[in-house]
This record gives structure tokens, C-alpha cells and sequence, in this order.
């Protein structure tokens, strides 16, 4: 290939590539700024911005590879990698232009889970990670000084804070139970840590949750809504009800990611903050769930087109572009001085969720929808059924790694 | 009102409606409110509102998506409301030989969720270049297996005496369709018109995988993204699902006359 | 040229087009499906190797395969019967007013012109233990509250109630347009006979509906054996109801197609569903039709 990395000059035909996210109107409007920008500083470069109804998003990519439709530079979620990898949908981030070394050096740990085979093969300008939003009028009201540090101070809150009517129906929850929102998240890389056990093995194929100290997490979960009556699963429909519900007034506290910060500026009428996520004791472990949304070089980029997409998106994760995102968009840059930045550790909102990413973890995923059903019905099956929740984790156990070994049996490696 | 029969018909048709457009009143109700009010309950809006239609409609491409179903339903509706009623016509009144396998194969298409079809029509749209084209929008619901098996379904009940005479009259096999059968079909081919306008309008998951750009969205593309990852604007989804109703709403006025003050069966439409 | 085969022509002339259309557009990719259920085939992956009835092996051990099976079944058990009986009983009612008909008319259509995404979140709300008019009244009749759609037991039939609801108003319209379509002179001819009331309706007026009937017996349960986006939209949260309680065949298929990108699987199950629809179908058509005698 003897193509020069610098542009190609004046009187050529521009390359153009494609890039796909999935719509957010904030996301859309800036990178069609961006991609002005980058244009200028490329003229040799066109980029064509496509974008997709969220809820359809994966729908859309996965039936675009068996029609050998696509764009160059696509946006995915990091829990869908390892399959689209599998399908050899992506190229591997060349080294030259995206060094492991300056790449694990200047991005933020948790980005190490994009690391594949010895390979990366994409990389995010934003990540995020949970915490826990708490309605400060809801507290206030109930008498609570401030908000909670250690699980026990979170239950007494949320006791506290629940409201039910004459016929015992609870109209204010203490805590947005939502196992298919994000605490199915919260349990696996948060509670079962923090009590003692963790998930996965280290190299993520073997699932190591269902022990006692796991049961005991996951009764402690359940507990909230069964023994404690404060969540209610469903308390408004909807997959993001327990959202709604904290902006409604009707939820004092829910562990949510700040993906969500913005939403709940614009609804919430009711003063809001947000603390990091509470642990067993004052000193006791802290744990952390963090993900982001990574962009990704596929297959259909060949030749100039490679070039240009490599270029494209050295830039869409370089620092000044995550700078203007967090302005923008709000979200956390994936860049380690970017989040070491002691006004941003500072801020009220968003302080507590860098803290959060110091020790956030993201679960290896190699089929999430599966992998998250298997929580949720877990918690279900104590919840409604009454099963035992040792009982309840040892089949979830089950269930996941016949997951995991699905995959692993199929992926040689390469 | 006749006697207390009626009287009591007309008190439960009345309840009824009620329960049953109670649903779309709430849809009303919550397009009107802002969205600080979206979870409140209340039946009647504490602070109605038309800034949820106003920002619909100036701040968002829902013109936009508007034009493009409607073009798009138009056009099906059209289609197949000749080609199923034709085909449904020769299954009912014509004699030949392969007819009822004819029949079922039509009727087996029925039978195969649309959700396994996108991907090989998406294949051939990638092939064929019409991916982000209102044909590529359009093609699968050209025909629909459901209207051909509702007409033939009515059809059948046209009395074969009036196609005879028609014959004898020297009237050509197209035109013993066109002008004798159809006409008297009409409230089925009426009802076939909403029905296949609706199912347009609605539809969701082949336009979404066909359609690339913004401009080429359908409604129901287009007030998906109201709902992200970090929730949904249900204030903006129910504004634009009750402007989204509108014409669904008037090709049933229109059409509905046609389905109830059908014609008789003495003499011919002209 | 025989009278008959010139006839058979003209059917072939008219019916080329459309038969073009379906094959092309609906079998062809339908027989492609079949193949593909004989494949491990990822839509992701380029690889697609022959594994035969493996795919059929492995649906056959999922556990979630049999429940959304069983549920479908339920689905058209209780929705089918529900749906025909209301829907005959408003149109023969719609039939009978003489005043605000188009009004009405309007009011039992509402619910299948409103968009589903709409309707499935009052309806989630009106369902809602805490909130919901539902308990809110069973409350005030000092009855236990119900989780309806947060009980395995009951929430298929949450969803059933809803779905009924919602194609009430195509019910109705495709009976109003049957009852039309029976001509006037029979009822004049039976007001003659000195017929009325129940037996008018039971042997003059049920047997000239026949065709619509099968038509909605049988369409209905392609549709239910179908079902989809109410339950879908219902349970977007967690898909198929609590405990897959509220899965269908087709939402299993999009999960495991679409969501976890194992189309052979998907693919095999869609070939399951569809063998199972053409039986029940064509024992339809046969108990049910009968020539209509005029």
C-alpha cells in the first residue's frame, strides 16, 4: 500500500466514508460540527453522518453485514464487541496509528476491556459510569441529614423515604428497584464484590458468583423489595420507569449512569444530587460498574477509505474532541487527564461519577441480552416465585455459563 | 329511539366507547401536558399546553416524516386495493385449473413473520440499489396476502347470476371485474383500504433497516427517536402519536360510509 | 379455444403479476429462511456451516422455546373467541342505532388507529399495582389489589385483554362490512316469514356470515399465532413478561435472531411456527367453511 498518511492534494477525487451512531440530538449536532472541523483539517476527506433510532440500533448494524452494507466507522456498544469481532465484522486498530502501550497510558483502565485476542479494536471518546442519584426535597423531608455512605445508611433512607396510602399501595419508592435498568449491573460488578465474591474468573470464561457470599448479596437486593417494601419492580412502566419515576418525585434515590445526568436535569423539578455508590462499611471495598460506547473501524474500509477512517478516528477520540463532548453532551472523557482534572473531580455532578470510574469495572460481555436476562430473571424467581435466592443464583449460574462456553468453544482466537 | 331495547343498546354502546377511547383520551391528555407534568395522573391537564405539538413540529423533521408515510401509504393503498381485489376476484369467480393451491400459497405467505423476511429484503435491496428509496420503503406491502384473502372472501358471496348476465352481455373478463364485482365488494374493499393505509402507517421495523437518511424517515422511524438510552420523551411521543393518528383517522371518515351504507344488490353501479 | 381454458387464461393474465410479486418477495426469502434454519448461521459472521436439524435439536431443549410455544397457544385461545364474540355483538349493536352511528363508529376505532407505543404505555399504567385506575377501583371495593402485569399467572392475559382492545375496531369494521354485505331483500323476505330476534340471527343472519367469520377465525389466528409488537411494547422492560410469561413465537424468534444474532435458531423456530400455522389453518377452513345456500 503506498498510500502517504498525508492527504491526498488538491484535484483528487475526495474520499468519502460513513459514520454511524444511533440518534441522540446532542451526539448528532455535534459531530455534524465535528465533522465539519475534521474536514477542514482533511480536505481530502468527506464523512457522510448516518443515524439510527436507539432502540433498533443493533437491529440496524447486524442486518446491514449480510447485505455487505455499512459504514467504515461505526459506533458500538463495548458489550457487543467480542461478537462483532467474532464475525469478523471489524479490523483490528493498527498499531502504528493506535498504540496498546500509548493506548492503556492515556485512556482510562476500564478501556482495557477492548483489548481482544492481544488486539484493540476500538476505542471511545466518552465512557460512564454509575452512582447514585438521590432526590435532596425526598431526604430532607424524612430527615435525612445527608445522603448515604454505607448500604445500611442507603436502607434506612429509603425506608424513610417510602410513602404508602391508606390501602398500603406505596406511592413514593425509597430506591427505583429496576434489575433490567441498571442494576442488574449494580448486582454483578458492585454488590457481589462488595460482598466478597467476584462474578467472572480473570480471563472471563468461567462464571464464579454462586456462593454463599453471592446468595447473600443477591438476598440483600431482593430484601429491598421484599421484606423492606422499598422498590417496587415496574413502579412506573417502562423500560427506564425508575428514571422516570426519580424525575417524577416518586423515587428518593436510583442508581443510574450518567448517560442519564441530562435527562434529569431537564424533568426533575424536585433539588437532585448525586453521591458515589454506597459500600458494606465505611471503609469497605468500592466497586464500580462503568461502560461506554466505542467507535470501531469495520471491514468495508479498504484502501483510502481505511486511511481516511483511521484518521477519522484518531480524531473523534482525541482530547479536545472528548473535551468539547463532555461540554456538549455531557459525558465523561475516556482520556485519564482529562478525568484527573481536579474542576471536574470537584464538580458536584459529576465529581462523584469519576470517582466511580477509578474503580469501575466492565463487565466482559459476549451476549448481553442473554446475560442480563439471566439476572433479571433471577431476581424475579426470588421476588415472585420465593425461590431461595442460593437456588435462584446456582441456575442463573448455570444458565451463564452455558453461555460463556457457547462462545468460547466457537472463538479459536486470533 | 324506538323502545327501551334500543335505548339500552345505545346506553351500553355508550359505556363501552367510553372504556374502550379511554386510553386514547389519556394519550390526549398527556400530549397536552408538559413534560415536569408527564407522571402526574391527573385526567385533566393542570397546565394544558401545546408547546409538546410546537416543538414536534417546528423543532423535529415531523413534517417531514409525515410526507414521507403518506406518500408511501398512499401508493400501497392504492395497489393493493387493485391488484388484491383482482387477484382475490379470479380465486373466487373464475374456474381453473390450480386454483386452490394458488389459494393457499398466497394465504401460507401470511403465515411467516415479516421479521424473518427484512434480512433477505434488505439483501435484495442492497443488490437492486434500493436501499433509502421510497421503493425500497415501499415493496413488501405492494400485495398483501390478508387483502387478497378478505376479498375472495366477499367475493364469493357476489351471486355468479350477475357475472352470467354480465357475460351476456358481452361484458370482457376485466370489465366483469372492474365494473360488475367490485362495486359490490365495495365495503370490504373499503375496509381493505383502511386496514392496508394502517398497517402502513404503522410499520416499523423495514423502514427502519431500509432507510438511511434523515430525510427519507417515516413517522413511526421518526418518533422513535424520541427514545434513547437515557429514556423517553413520552410528552413528545404522545404529541406526535396523536398528530400521527389524524389522517389514519380521516381515510377512515371517508371510507367508513363506504363500509356501512353499502349498496344493495339490485342493479349495477355505474 | 374452449370457453373454460379461454377462461383459465384470462386468470393466468391477471394473476401474473401478483403471483410474480409473492413469489419473489414473500416465498423466495421464506424458502431462504428454510435453508438457513439447516445452518449455524450468525448474521454477523461469514461463516455458515450445514449442521442439518441441529438447530431444530437445539430448540427443542431451550426451555424458552416450549414456554413461548405454550403462550402463544394460550394467546389465541382466549383472544380469538373474546375478539369475535365482542366485535359480532358491537357490530350487530353499531347496526342497530340510527343516531351518532358515525361517532360511535369512531370512538370503538380509536383503539386500532392508536399507535402502539401510545397505547401500551396507558395500558401498563392502568395495569400499574400503585397507580392504576385498575387497583385503584379494587381498592375501593376493599378488593385484594392484582399485579396483572407483574405476575407470571396473570400477565398473558393482561397482555390478551389489551390486544383484544386493540383490534376490536378492525373486528367491528370487517363485521359491519359482512352484515352489509348481506342484501336487504333477505331480511324482508325473513320479516315476511314472520322470523325475528334470536332465531333471525342464528339461522338467516350467522350462516350468510359464515365467510366472514372464517375470514376472522381464520385471519385472527394467523395474526395471534403471530403476535409480537402489543407484547413487545407491554413488557419492553423485560421482554416476554416476568419469567418469560408473556413470550411469543415471534418475540422469541426476533431475541434470538435479532438481538443474539443466531438466525439458524431463529430461522428453524420461524419454520416451526409457520408448519404449525398452515395445520391449524387449513383445519380451519375446513370445519368452518360452508357453502353459503341463498
Amino acid at each position: 500500500m503506498l498510500l502517504t498518511m498525508s492527504g491526498l492534494g488538491t484535484g483528487q477525487q475526495p474520499v468519502t466514508i460513513t459514520y454511524w451512531q444511533y440518534f441522540f440530538q446532542s451526539k448528532v449536532t455535534l459531530v455534524d460540527e465535528l465533522i465539519k472541523q475534521f474536514e477542514a483539517q482533511n480536505p481530502g476527506i468527506h464523512v457522510v453522518h448516518e443515524n439510527f433510532p436507539y432502540d433498533a440500533y443493533n437491529q440496524k448494524v447486524a442486518s446491514a453485514v449480510p447485505a455487505g452494507q455499512g459504514p467504515d466507522v461505526i459506533n458500538l456498544f463495548y458489550g457487543w464487541v467480542p461478537l462483532y469481532v467474532d464475525g469478523g465484522y471489524l479490523q483490528p486498530l493498527p498499531v502504528e496509528a493506535f498504540s496498546p502501550m500509548e493506548i492503556e497510558r492515556d485512556f482510562v483502565p476500564m478501556v482495557k476491556n477492548s483489548k481482544f485476542d492481544g488486539k484493540y479494536w476500538a476505542l471511545p471518546t466518552a465512557v460512564r459510569s454509575l452512582s447514585l442519584f438521590y432526590n435532596a426535597d425526598l431526604l430532607r423531608a424524612a430527615d435525612i441529614a445527608r445522603p448515604p455512605i454505607t448500604w445500611d445508611e442507603f436502607l434506612t433512607a429509603a425506608q424513610r423515604t417510602t410513602v404508602r396510602d391508606a390501602a398500603g399501595r406505596t406511592t413514593t419508592e425509597g430506591f427505583g428497584v429496576s434489575p433490567a435498568g441498571q442494576d442488574h449491573q449494580m448486582i454483578r460488578e458492585v454488590l457481589f464484590r462488595q460482598w466478597g465474591v467476584a462474578p467472572y474468573s480473570a480471563d472471563g470464561k468461567r462464571v464464579t458468583y454462586a456462593t454463599p457470599q453471592g446468595a447473600e448479596a443477591l438476598k440483600w437486593y431482593t430484601d429491598l423489595i421484599t421484606q423492606h417494601n422499598v422498590g417496587v419492580i415496574d413502579f412506573f412502566p417502562g423500560g427506564n420507569g425508575y428514571r422516570d419515576a426519580f424525575i417524577a418525585g416518586r423515587a428518593a434515590m436510583i442508581v443510574d449512569g450518567s448517560f442519564a445526568i441530562a435527562s434529569v436535569r431537564a424533568g426533575a423539578k424536585a433539588a437532585w444530587g448525586v453521591v458515589p455508590l454506597p459500600r458494606r462499611t465505611l471503609g469497605g471495598e468500592r466497586s464500580n460498574f462503568g461502560s461506554y460506547w466505542v467507535h470501531g473501524i469495520t471491514v468495508h474500509a479498504q484502501g483510502p477509505r481505511r486511511e481516511a477512517a483511521i484518521k477519522f478516528l484518531k480524531f473523534l477520540v482525541s482530547e479536545p474532541v472528548q473535551r468539547v463532548w463532555l461540554q456538549r453532551v455531557g459525558e465523561l472523557p475516556a482520556s485519564r487527564k482529562l478525568v484527573d482534572d481536579p474542576q471536574l473531580a470537584a464538580d458536584p455532578i459529576y465529581g462523584p461519577f469519576i470517582q466511580g470510574l477509578a474503580y469501575a469495572r466492565a463487565t466482559f460481555f459476549v451476549d448481553e441480552t442473554a446475560q442480563r436476562q439471566v439476572l433479571v430473571d433471577a431476581v424475579n424467581e426470588v421476588v415472585v416465585n420465593n425461590k431461595p435466592p442460593r437456588q435462584a443464583l446456582d441456575e442463573a449460574a448455570a444458565k451463564e455459563q452455558k453461555i460463556l462456553d457457547e462462545f468460547w468453544k466457537k472463538h479459536t482466537g486470533k | 329511539m324506538r323502545d327501551s331495547k334500543t335505548a339500552f343498546v345505545y346506553a351500553a354502546l355508550g359505556a363501552g366507547a367510553v372504556v374502550v377511547a379511554f386510553p386514547f383520551y389519556w394519550m390526549l391528555a398527556s400530549a397536552l401536558k408538559p413534560l415536569t407534568e408527564i407522571y402526574d395522573l391527573r385526567l385533566i391537564p393542570a397546565h394544558p399546553t401545546l408547546a409538546n405539538f410546537t416543538e414536534v413540529l417546528t423543532r423535529t423533521r415531523f413534517p417531514r416524516w409525515f410526507g414521507n408515510s403518506l406518500i408511501v401509504a398512499a401508493i400501497t393503498t392504492a395497489s393493493v386495493a387493485f391488484f388484491d381485489s383482482l387477484v382475490g376476484y379470479v380465486l373466487a369467480k373464475l374456474q381453473f385449473p390450480g386454483r386452490g393451491v394458488i389459494f393457499v400459497m398466497i394465504l401460507a405467505t401470511l403465515m411467516i413473520p415479516t421479521e424473518m423476511l427484512v434480512i433477505p429484503w434488505y439483501v435484495m435491496s442492497s443488490a437492486y440499489g434500493w436501499i433509502n428509496t421510497y421503493w425500497g420503503i415501499m415493496f413488501p406491502g405492494l400485495l398483501s396476502a390478508f387483502g387478497v384473502f378478505l376479498i375472495r372472501q366477499f367475493m364469493s358471496g357476489v351471486p355468479d347470476e350477475l357475472l352470467d348476465a354480465g357475460r351476456m352481455d358481452g361484458v370482457t373478463e376485466f370489465g366483469l371485474y372492474w365494473r360488475i364485482a367490485l362495486p359490490q365488494i365495495r365495503p370490504a374493499l373499503a375496509a381493505l383500504c383502511i386496514f392496508t393505509f394502517l398497517g402502513n402507517w404503522n410499520a416499523f421495523l423495514w423502514p427502519t433497516i431500509v432507510i438511511q437518511t434523515a430525510n427519507m424517515r417515516t413517522l413511526p422511524v421518526g418518533i422513535a427517536l424520541f427514545s434513547g438510552e437515557a429514556g423517553s420523551a413520552w410528552n413528545l411521543i404522545m404529541a406526535s402519536s396523536a398528530l400521527a393518528v389524524l389522517p389514519v383517522l380521516g381515510v377512515f371518515a371517508v371510507l367508513q360510509r363506504q363500509i356501512i351504507e353499502g349498496i344493495t344488490l339490485t342493479g349495477l353501479r355505474s | 379455444m374452449g370457453l373454460g381454458t379461454r377462461r383459465a387464461l384470462w386468470a393466468y393474465t391477471f394473476l401474473l403479476v401478483p403471483l410474480l410479486f409473492f413469489l419473489t418477495i414473500r416465498l423466495a426469502p421464506a424458502f431462504s429462511a428454510l435453508y438457513i434454519s439447516l445452518h449455524e448461521w450468525n448474521i454477523i459472521s461469514p461463516s455458515k456451516p450445514f449442521v442439518g436439524l441441529q438447530n431444530f435439536r437445539l430448540l427443542a431443549h431451550d426451555p424458552s422455546f416450549g414456554r413461548a410455544a405454550v403462550n402463544t397457544l394460550r394467546y389465541v385461545l382466549v383472544g380469538i373467541p373474546a375478539q369475535i364474540a365482542l366485535g359480532l355483538v358491537l357490530a350487530l349493536a353499531l347496526q342497530r342505532i340510527n343516531r351518532f352511528r358515525g361517532l360511535f363508529r369512531a370512538l370503538y376505532f380509536m383503539p386500532f388507529v392508536t399507535p402502539i407505543v401510545a397505547a401500551a404505555w396507558v395500558w401498563q399504567w392502568m395495569y400499574s399495582q400503585n397507580f392504576g385506575p385498575l387497583n385503584g377501583l379494587l381498592a375501593e371495593l376493599r378488593l385484594p389489589l392484582q399485579p396483572f402485569l407483574r405476575s407470571p399467572a396473570q400477565s398473558l392475559y393482561a397482555v390478551t385483554a389489551m390486544t383484544v382492545w386493540q383490534f376490536l375496531g378492525f373486528q367491528v369494521v370487517i363485521f359491519l362490512a359482512g352484515l352489509e354485505a348481506i342484501p336487504r331483500v333477505y331480511y324482508e323476505a325473513a320479516a315476511v316469514d314472520g322470523a325475528s330476534g334470536w332465531r333471525l340471527f342464528r339461522h338467516m343472519t350467522v350462516p350468510l356470515l359464515n365467510p366472514t367469520l372464517v375470514f376472522s377465525a381464520v385471519y385472527g389466528t394467523i395474526v395471534y399465532l403471530q403476535l409480537f409488537t402489543q407484547v413487545l411494547n407491554m413488557t419492553f422492560g423485560d421482554q416476554g413478561g416476568p419469567l418469560a410469561s408473556t413470550l411469543t413465537m415471534v418475540l422469541y424468534v426476533y431475541q434470538l435472531g435479532f438481538q443474539r444474532f443466531k438466525m439458524g435458531e431463529a430461522a428453524a423456530a420461524t419454520a416451526v411456527l409457520f408448519a404449525v400455522i398452515l395445520v391449524i389453518t387449513l383445519l380451519q377452513m375446513r370445519v368452518l367453511s360452508k357453502p353459503v345456500e341463498y
